[in-house]
């Protein structure tokens, strides 16, 4: 017993505090916890706070206004415009990217030849940058020498195509950039989500003898439904963040035609020297992603905890 | 006297789930002890304890006499095999056997010699300079135990190191162990699931079951006294017979049959009147010409017959209750037939059927 | 019976006869060939107009290969097209592009493997919550938390300036040089620490689902054999996953090469990278419109991300599917 008890107060001295047990991993993680407490919430939390101040050229923490930022911006054409053009641009990116990604997801599905190069091509233009899409659709639809011209040359005198001159729809051609720019990669998402299905699903329905199409809309479209989820957060994620694409290929013109909300923040900060108008804008920016990821995380995660 | 590896009053919990509680377990020096159970019962998680590879709650681990409850695995004196073997693939087989040697700073020439030592129990020589993935399963394993043997320690600890690999090669490589553990002579504390593996390695087996141990004993106490109903379903293939009925006077009653205890040994010598279980093992029964010698003899309706090769089980009805019998192979038995058995009492095992402990 | 054995002989029988041209298959694979051919336009529209010279491109057909082929656009995107004043071309873009990639791939990578191996393998009181905080992270707009994150910079720069200026006096008196002003922002280095914040969520979630795959045993079993933290990550854990790291390195540097905002904001005109100072020089209003020069300059710029993606092939789909779809 003597043996037992020495080598237990031995032991115990050495027993590492709470604190230090596990020192390395702590240390390592200390990047991260940085980002995420720091950046991540510390930076959002002083944002929201400094929108109810009167900052102008800097930080004005004391100068408390309440909401007047927001009645303000919700005052303001330009921003009227800027959420017009989001919500335009978001709901058919959406619709077009999800439909057109699925369309070419379920053909590439059908065992064809050539599989890894039609990908390669559809896929391409995501590597490509906002800046650089946005740049050569400038010059497609440059109404002299492009893409219009082109065609009337042909002898079609009375072809009009001139999204990026035309206030209407000049967001429509900032949609087509972004959709050959953005849909490879929803293709390639839920082409992962489709090869994920088991394939007793196409054996069983090739014995009842249901064919492809209604296999698709009835089976698998129901079984990709987290795929389908996990794109659709991906894409409204990239639709709030637009704003290089409209620098490089509009620069919100022609006037303030195709401003979008990322781009009138980053000016009334960086430019325009009205910060709390700025932190007003992008709290609602903020404001627009919870929408989508608070139900999106409650379903993923809250889900799990019940079922 | 010192045991090798010492387990006291160990508890673990996650949050409030509460894993092992209130666990002890002494393993003599040399002794092969292995921790037996269904999945989730925490004899992974007992190993791994004994291991350091978890933090326990409360409790106190020896080995060798010294207290290691808060030391790092390395510095436990124990080597460690795991079911899929574990091996760093990028690394050579040599270099996996000295990895471990190499981070306790020993001598390059002692490294050598281990190895080689090692290299030649295992007869895993031609292989030294091969990757892990080049390897077969039965010589994957052989590395891992290799890298535990090179270790120089005295307690072994086997995470189910078979459970991997396939039934023939489970064989071989089982009776290769035993021979190892003949020729070590060290302790070896074995996780497994598999009942034979545990029979044929063990000196002693613990069943487990949620998180505590059922019964500690040799095979031959935990096959034929199991201490409660439920090691005496969970060991033998396939599992007893139990019969609910009454135990009066020393009889065992159940409808209108009455069995006489005669030889049956009682835990306590004046086991009063209760509700009972009775379990009798499938392969205790006899048959054929055997039956006039038995003590108890019945007669049962055969349902369903499985004939697999070098024995038959039949599937009986005595009077309601469902009875399986295991014949000898070559036994020709019809479904629907009645056929006699013998039962002796002295074999059977007696339960009480509300605390499930044996009489 | 005669009948039934001839049937069997003369009905269907060995493999059954493909038709190469079913009317499915005219579908699918003619309307592959358009969208692939939508796909490759702008590409192509690009090239053969970066390639014209100016007169030519006045004739408005950019669909036309070019009558003369010419590479001057190209000399002069890279050497002598305009922003403002300056008129270097796009190089100086280029390299403070590459300046701006190596460290912050190589940082923003060595940050996030450690971090989602310690969240795989060295889980801690907490680290969890982090880890969820810095997912979520990941979805809030960059506009919320860039103004901040200027004042970070600039009074973290200011702060180490006081700490290294402390040792001038010293340093004078001995005879060296004394430190002079150091600057986070406006400068490549702060936005090199930019590059490795907003990196972090996507690789170390990415680097956390890799080292959680691999079998926990592999780690015990170093453990037993008596590696720490660092030895387990430096010998154990990197060499065995190369391909993640691989994958992790085509996800920043296409990332990074591409951005435009952290570039705009943190960044000054002598540090801009490559995507900023293409878009000045063909957003510029001065001077006459030289499509040739700009389409030259576009694809310049493109190239780097361009020549990573044929590279990669698979591994650039793995990246990007691991990046979105959660484990």
């Amino acid at each position: 017993m003597a043996v037992t008890d020495t080598g237990q107060t031995k032991v115990r001295a050495k027993r590492p505090s709470r604190l230090f047990k596990n020192m390395a991993a702590k240390i390592a993680a200390i990047p991260m916890i940085f980002t995420a407490l720091v950046v991540f919430v510390g930076c959002t939390l002083w944002t929201i706070y400094h929108s109810f101040t009167r900052s102008r050229l800097l930080p004005a923490p004391d100068k408390w206004v309440g909401l007047d930022n927001y009645e303000r911006l919700w005052g303001e054409n330009r921003w009227l415009i800027s959420i017009e053009n989001l919500a335009i641009y978001g709901l058919c990116s959406l619709v077009l990217s999800l439909t057109i990604g699925f369309v070419l997801a379920a053909l590439l599905d059908r065992k064809i030849r050539f599989e890894n190069t039609i990908r390669t091509i559809i896929l391409y233009p995501f590597a490509l940058s906002f800046v650089v899409t946005g740049l050569a659709w400038q010059w497609i639809l440059n109404p002299e020498l492009g893409l219009q011209n082109t065609v009337r040359n042909i002898g079609w005198e009375s072809f009009t195509f001139d999204p990026l001159n035309n206030a209407d729809i000049v967001i429509y051609g900032v949609l087509i950039a972004g959709i050959w720019q953005g849909s490879g990669f929803v293709m390639v998402l839920l082409l992962a989500g489709m090869r994920g299905i088991d394939e007793d699903v196409w054996k069983a329905s090739r014995v009842e003898g249901i064919p492809a199409w209604k296999t698709y809309i009835f089976i698998v479209i129901p079984m990709m439904r987290p795929v389908f989820v996990t794109a659709l957060v991906i894409i409204s994620a990239g639709i709030i963040k637009v704003y290089d694409l409209v620098v490089a290929q509009t620069s919100g013109g022609p006037g303030i035609a195709s401003e979008v909300p990322a781009k009138y923040v980053i000016e009334k900060m960086f430019q325009a020297q009205n910060l709390g108008l700025g932190f007003a804008a992008s709290t609602m920016m903020l404001l627009s992603v919870l929408v989508v990821l608070i139900p999106w995380a409650y379903l993923e995660f809250g889900g799990k905890k019940n079922g | 006297m010192t045991y090798s590896v010492e387990i006291k009053q160990l508890d673990l919990a996650f949050g409030a789930v509460k894993v092992l509680q209130g666990l002890d377990l002494n393993v003599s020096e040399g002794e092969f002890l292995v921790l037996l159970g269904s999945s989730g019962c925490g004899k992974s998680t007992l190993l791994n304890c004994i291991a350091g590879l978890l933090e326990i709650t409360d409790g106190q681990i020896f080995i060798k006499g010294e207290n290691v409850t808060w030391a790092e695995p390395s510095e436990r004196g124990i080597g460690m095999v795991f079911q899929s073997y574990a091996l760093y693939p990028q690394m050579t087989v040599k270099g996996n056997l000295s990895f471990g040697l190499k981070n306790a700073k020993i001598p390059k020439n002692e490294i050598e010699k281990r190895v080689a030592r090692a290299a030649e129990i295992l007869q895993i020589g031609p292989l030294l300079d091969r990757k892990p993935g080049a390897l077969s399963g039965g010589q994957r394993q052989r590395v891992a135990i290799g890298r535990a043997l090179v270790r120089d320690v005295d307690v072994f600890l086997f995470d189910e190191p078979l459970s991997n690999l396939d039934a023939k090669l489970r064989v071989d490589l089982r009776v290769e162990l035993k021979r190892l553990h003949n020729q070590l002579q060290n302790t070896m504390i074995y996780v497994t699931h598999d009942q034979v593996e545990a029979m044929t390695l063990a000196d002693r087996i613990a069943v487990m079951k949620g998180g505590a141990i059922m019964q500690l004993g040799s095979p031959d106490e935990i096959y034929n006294k199991p201490r409660n109903l439920y090691v005496a379903d969970f060991i033998g293939s396939p599992s007893m017979n139990f019969i609910e009925g009454h135990l009066e006077g020393g009889r065992f009653k159940v409808d209108d049959m009455v069995m006489p205890m005669d030889g049956y040994a009682f835990a306590a010598p004046q086991t009063a009147d209760r509700p009972a279980t009775i379990g009798i093992r499938p392969e205790h029964v006899v048959t054929g010409e055997l039956v006039p010698n038995a003590p108890l003899q019945f007669a049962v309706d055969v349902d369903l017959v499985e004939p697999m090769g070098s024995d038959t089980l039949v599937y009986a009805k005595l009077g309601q209750h469902p009875f399986r019998i295991r014949m000898d192979g070559q036994a020709s038995v019809k479904v629907g037939e009645t056929i006699s058995i013998g039962v002796d009492p002295s074999r059977a095992s007696l339960f009480d059927t509300a605390t499930e402990d044996r009489l | 019976m005669v009948d039934a054995t001839v049937n069997a002989l003369s009905g269907p029988r060995g493999p059954k006869p493909k038709k190469a041209l079913s009317s499915t298959n005219i579908i699918i694979y003619g309307t592959l060939f358009v969208v692939c051919m939508y796909y490759l336009l702008p590409l192509y529209v690009m090239i053969v107009t970066s390639l014209k010279g100016m007169p030519e491109v006045r004739l408005g057909n950019i669909f036309g290969p070019p009558v003369e082929v010419t590479f001057q656009p190209w000399v002069k995107a890279w050497s002598e097209a305009c922003t403002g004043i300056n008129c270097e071309g796009l190089s100086r873009g280029f390299w403070n592009s590459v300046w701006i990639l190596v460290p912050s791939v190589i940082i923003s990578i060595a940050i996030a493997s450690v971090s989602g191996y310690a969240l795989a393998n060295w889980r801690f009181k907490g680290s969890e919550v982090f880890f969820t905080i810095l997912i979520f992270g990941a979805f809030i707009p960059y506009q919320v938390m860039i103004y901040p994150i200027v004042i970070l910079l600039r009074e973290s720069g200011e702060g180490i300036t006081a700490v290294l200026k402390a040792f001038n006096p010293m340093l004078e008196a001995m005879g060296f040089e004394g430190f002079k002003t150091f600057r986070l922002m406006g400068s490549l280095s702060g936005l090199v620490i930019v590059h490795t914040i907003f990196g972090m969520p996507i690789l170390t979630l990415l680097f956390r689902n890799y080292f959680t795959s691999v079998p926990e045993e592999l780690f015990k079993a170093a453990r037993v054999d008596g590696a720490g933290f660092w030895g387990i990550y430096f010998r154990i854990m990197l060499p065995m996953s190369l391909p993640i790291f691989v994958v992790a390195m085509i996800l920043q540097i296409t990332g990074i090469w591409n951005d435009f905002l952290f570039g705009v904001i943190y960044t000054k005109p002598e540090t801009y990278p490559m995507t900023v100072q293409l878009n000045n020089i063909v957003n510029s209003v001065q001077g006459v419109k030289e499509y040739n020069v700009n389409m030259a300059a576009t694809l310049l710029t493109g190239l780097v991300p361009l020549v990573i993606y044929f590279a990669s092939g698979k591994l650039f789909v793995r990246g990007i599917a691991a990046g979105a779809v959660k484990g």
